[in-house]
């Protein structure tokens, strides 16, 4: 029961992952950006939860109703202002300039914030459990998860059934012909980081309520979203949450054998896939 | 000649270093099906990348209903109504024959072009709509590309190389639905290599070479000597 209960528990922990994951797979697939930046802006979103909670004292999840709207600001600002600049036929400046953004943004929460670990405060929900079938499981992972699928089901259809989603993908096809088909790339790449740093903004609510945060974290969770991207196949959204779920899994079970191989045992599952099948589980079909 | 909708005034264009078109002057008229012929690397496609905003020019060297346009960006020239269907027809591959048709009413300009209208003149789209675009054939591709390019119900179309990769049989039925497509006060410009598919079609042509225009004439009446050596560049 105790292996069942980690394979549940890891599967949830995979929501968190692909929540994480979503963002940098859209950008990737609308614009070929690799993000460095995506942890650190994760956690910017935790600590702006952080700040609206504290002024206003909303529940953390109510806050995500201002902190989606300054995310998804802050990601059309962004992307208009800087990232464009960068975007072109080398790939090298956008990897630079995203660094140098994740930098400057540790910098700033730090000074800001301090480097005291902080938490949202979610009162009842952090420690509500539910019976199922012999295993506990918490409510803020089952939500997390539910939450997980709705998003990627939310990216899904918006990139498959919309005028938006439609433009995403002709931009990504082809940014000259999209460009005359009335479409101004550099609008439609900012609306899509926009979007990216919606769902990061969830993703960094949901993981200050899980765990406590600091202005360094952001590295590890650029890894895990990296790792859940690669692992279930680059331009596929329930591939990465696949991705997420094999990565949590992967923790879960590690840290049951020995509760130090937690990280490594992420890690290693990564690179065996990766060494397996290079384009990750479920690549996207190329039509 | 009626007042041109687009002209293009000492239009030079480059590439890094090297110079594409110089100072290549030309006028369509309004309602006008112009032709634009010349040898590989004569710089036809280059010259329509600047018309639609491609490639960045130099102020006032493009007109279009007597407004400079030489600086806007593509989608800018797009939406004021100049649509293109490019060489090697460049469809969208993620995107269903449908989708395709989609994009190009993205401008959102009201005209007798929509989705029906399309599907009326190539009822084999709508049988194929929710296929992928890469699916087609050559021929029922070059049809999406028109009729994305028709959705934007543009004033002017231009269409670049439509007959390049395509069986004879195909480019002939093109050419004979042109003429409808193109229809009332739609004005066309056609790049073509094949010079009397170009003529047959067209009122006036215009012959590049080495990036400047070597050749000015009425379709109808311009000798084959005189292309031959405005073409080639041979005395």
């Amino acid at each position: 029961m105790d292996w069942v209960n980690a394979i549940v528990q890891g599967t949830l922990l995979g929501g968190l992952y692909a929540l994480f994951a979503a963002g940098l797979s859209l950008i990737f697939g609308v614009m070929r950006l690799v993000n460095i930046a995506h942890g650190d802006l994760i956690v910017l979103a935790a600590y702006l939860g952080l700040t609206v909670t504290t002024a206003t004292g909303m529940h953390p999840l109510a806050a995500l109703m201002i902190v989606v709207p300054v995310m998804a600001l802050i990601g059309y600002a962004l992307q208009r202002g800087l990232l464009n600049q960068t975007l072109g036929d080398d790939i090298l400046p956008p990897l630079l300039v995203t660094f140098g953004l994740s930098v400057i943004l540790q910098n700033a929460l730090l000074e800001v914030y301090t480097a005291d670990p902080q938490k949202l405060d979610a009162g009842t929900l952090e420690t509500a459990g539910v019976s199922f079938g012999g295993l506990t499981l918490g409510v803020l992972p089952l939500m997390t998860f539910a939450v997980a699928i709705a998003v990627i089901w939310g990216l899904q259809w918006t990139f498959y059934h919309t005028a938006l989603g439609r433009a995403f993908r002709a931009v990504s096809d082809n940014q000259d012909i999209a460009q005359l088909m009335g479409l101004n790339r550099r609008h439609i790449f900012g609306l899509a980081m926009a979007l990216a740093l919606g769902v990061t903004a969830i993703a960094g609510i949901l993981l200050g309520i899980r765990t406590s945060f600091d202005p360094s974290i952001g590295g590890g969770r650029l890894i895990f979203g990296f790792e859940a991207v690669i692992i279930g196949g680059l331009g596929n959204l329930w591939g990465t949450l696949a991705g997420g779920v094999i990565l949590g899994i992967a923790q879960t079970v590690g840290a049951k054998i020995d509760p130090g191989w937690q990280l490594l045992a992420g890690h290693l599952a990564f690179l065996i896939i990766l060494a397996i099948r290079p384009n990750g589980l479920f690549p996207r079909v190329s039509g | 000649m009626p007042d041109p909708i687009l002209q293009t005034r000492g239009l030079d264009a480059h590439y890094g270093d090297f110079q594409a078109l110089y100072g290549v002057d030309i006028e369509v008229g309004e309602g006008e099906v112009l032709a634009i012929i010349g040898a590989n690397g004569a710089g036809k496609t280059t010259l329509m990348r600047s018309i639609t905003g491609l490639l960045r020019n130099g102020p006032g060297q493009v007109a279009y209903h007597g407004q400079d346009i030489s600086r806007l960006r593509a989608d800018e020239v797009a939406a004021r109504g100049l649509a293109m269907v490019p060489e090697g027809r460049q469809l969208f591959p993620s995107l269903s024959v449908r989708e395709n048709l989609m994009i190009g009413a993205q401008v959102a300009r009201s005209g007798p072009w929509d989705l029906a209208a399309v599907y009326k003149l190539f009822p084999i789209l709508e049988e194929r709509k929710d296929q992928a675009s890469t699916s087609l054939s050559g021929g029922q591709q070059q049809m999406v590309a028109i009729g994305r390019a028709l959705m934007a119900n543009p004033d002017l179309i231009l269409f670049d190389e439509i007959s390049l990769g395509l069986a004879p049989i195909i480019i002939k039925d093109i050419y004979t639905a042109l003429p409808g497509i193109i229809g009332e006060g739609m004005s066309a410009i056609i790049v073509e290599q094949d010079i009397t598919k170009a003529l047959s079609v067209s009122r006036r042509v215009y012959c590049l070479q080495e990036g400047r225009i070597s050749l000015e004439g009425m379709s109808a009446s311009v000798s084959r000597e005189d292309i031959s050596r405005a073409y080639f560049g041979i005395e």
